[in-house]
């Protein structure tokens, strides 16, 4: 027969037992303090795009499509550049001849087809260039749209695509609102920018960035404080495109305006 | 029950039997979630190794420097020191065992990439000297009289 006192001392020692976590029974791992320790060596590759130094020379897109053998005289590209040029009654005018390979070098804009709009420079309230690439999104929706695994997000933050296992649905290439993908015409698989990533896990530069004369691309490990890409973005006004689609890039420009989309 | 009832039901085992073997056959052993989880990780971690053995191409213009010291200070001494060798001569990837030289493009589309005058005062095309490629001189290559390697000198004749 159990007495009062013997019932409230068990109950609370069993009561005590259940309340401590399972956590608590866990050994001490030096290895995952070893981990947070290393924080500052993790890597989350950012981009930064500086709109008022581009010149439009396209020596970034002919680099990009020969390092990384996206067919020279097919009419898509891993990254191009856009030329908008403001009028003064308040119209835009886009365009980007073969994806601004050989660069501008004339005053006319292209509207495809062979056929050209000329402007007066006296009606030109604005004219810029904007180079465009994979926005390598926190939350990318081309990756949650493929429906065998072949696209995916690295540790680092790179969305690649695996060739040997994209069976070619198209639905990523549908999914991006950046409109960055498309179908490799030699491999006949979902293409798109890898910001290089041959070339960045070994210390290196993107191509891009490295055929930029002038600065306007950067890369950047994000989550190094000290990086110069990172204290840009800290610091100054930057922007990013399409904010309302939630999609988080990672590819930061400075000097947009409100016509570029 | 009658066979005619159980039929059906083999027939079923035996395909899901056949997806099975032939998933297990077929799926790559690294398949699996990877780092950043079910909804963005979720791929063959041998694909990442794949890209990361692709062929670097461009070598950067510290590359050229030991070899080619005398274009090398020439031009990082000029107003064109901003410009990478590549840009004009074309990727290094092996030079110079593979290819032996690299190109020469003294063709004038290289140079009116960046000084064909476009009237856009805000963009960086502004700080360029600017020139009209159909009434500067046409016909000629632009390094008959200007020396590439530093621009405010006359081409070496
Ligand atoms: C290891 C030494 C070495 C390096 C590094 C090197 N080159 Fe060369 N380059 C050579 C040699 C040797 C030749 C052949 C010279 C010749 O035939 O006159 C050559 C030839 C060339 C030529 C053709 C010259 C001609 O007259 O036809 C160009 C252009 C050139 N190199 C550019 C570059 C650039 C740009 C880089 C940097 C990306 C570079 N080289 C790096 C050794 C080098
Ligand atoms: C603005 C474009 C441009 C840049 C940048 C440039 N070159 Fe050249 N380079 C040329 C052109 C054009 C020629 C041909 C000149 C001629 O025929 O008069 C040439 C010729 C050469 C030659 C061979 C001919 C000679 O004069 O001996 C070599 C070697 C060379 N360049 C190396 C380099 C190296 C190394 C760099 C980087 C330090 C470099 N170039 C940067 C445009 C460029
Ligand atoms: C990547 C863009 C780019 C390319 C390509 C380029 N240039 Fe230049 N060029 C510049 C810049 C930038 C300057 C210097 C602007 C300044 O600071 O004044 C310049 C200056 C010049 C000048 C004026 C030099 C002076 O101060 O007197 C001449 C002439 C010139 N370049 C000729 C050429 C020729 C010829 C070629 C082709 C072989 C060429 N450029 C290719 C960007 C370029
Ligand atoms: C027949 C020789 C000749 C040819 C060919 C030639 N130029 Fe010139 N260029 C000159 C002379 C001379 C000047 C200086 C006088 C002047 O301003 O017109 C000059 C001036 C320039 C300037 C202005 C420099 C400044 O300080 O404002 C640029 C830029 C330039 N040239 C680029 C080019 C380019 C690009 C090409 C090829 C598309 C080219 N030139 C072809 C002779 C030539």
């Amino acid at each position: 027969m159990m007495n009062r006192r013997d019932f409230c001392k068990k109950s609370v020692l069993l009561f005590g037992t259940l309340a401590v976590p399972l956590a608590a029974f866990e050994l001490f791992d030096p290895t995952s303090l070893l981990a947070e320790k290393n924080d500052g060596k993790e890597v989350r590759w950012g981009f930064l795009v500086d709109t008022e130094k581009c010149v439009g020379c396209g020596f970034c897109v002919k680099a990009c499509k020969i390092e990384n053998e996206v067919p020279y005289n097919a009419d898509v590209s891993r990254t191009w550049v856009e030329r908008y040029v403001v009028t003064k009654d308040g119209k835009t005018h886009i365009d980007s001849p073969k994806a601004a390979r050989d660069g501008f070098t004339t005053e006319k804009i292209a509207l495809g087809e062979g056929k050209f709009l000329d402007i007066k420079p006296d009606d030109i309230a604005k004219g810029f260039f904007v180079p465009k690439l994979c926005n390598q999104c926190d939350n990318p929706p081309c990756v949650q749209v493929c429906p065998v695994g072949a696209t995916y997000q690295t540790k680092d933050g790179v969305v690649l695509v695996d060739r040997t296992w994209c069976i070619g649905c198209g639905y990523c290439i549908m999914g991006c609102p950046y409109g960055v993908r498309f179908f490799h015409p030699v491999y006949h698989v979902a293409e798109k920018c890898t910001f290089c990533y041959h070339r960045i896990t070994k210390g290196m530069k993107t191509a891009c960035v490295n055929a930029c004369p002038f600065g306007a691309r950067q890369i950047g490990n994000l989550k190094d404080p000290d990086d110069p890409v990172t204290r840009t973005i800290m610091t100054e006004r930057v922007n990013i495109l399409k904010e309302e689609y939630g999609t988080k890039p990672q590819v930061f420009y400075l000097g947009l305006t409100k016509e570029v989309r | 029950m009658r066979n005619h009832v159980w039929r059906p039901l083999y027939v079923v085992l035996f395909i899901v039997a056949v997806v099975l073997l032939v998933r297990k056959v077929y799926v790559p052993k690294d398949f699996g979630i990877q780092d950043r989880g079910y909804m963005y990780g979720f791929h063959r971690l041998g694909s990442e190794a794949d890209w990361k053995a692709f062929p670097v191409k461009y070598r950067s213009t510290e590359y050229c420097r030991d070899c080619h010291s005398d274009k090398y200070n020439e031009l990082k001494q000029s107003p064109h020191a901003v410009i990478p060798c590549e840009d004009c001569h074309g990727p290094a990837m092996n030079h110079p065992d593979d290819p032996p030289t690299l190109t020469i493009d003294r063709s004038r589309k290289l140079c009116i990439r960046c000084h064909a005058r476009l009237p856009y005062p805000g963009s960086g095309r502004a700080n360029i000297p600017g020139i009209d490629p159909e009434t500067h001189n046409p016909g000629a290559e632009c390094v008959l009289c200007h020396y590439p390697h530093d621009p405010r000198r006359e081409a070496k004749k």
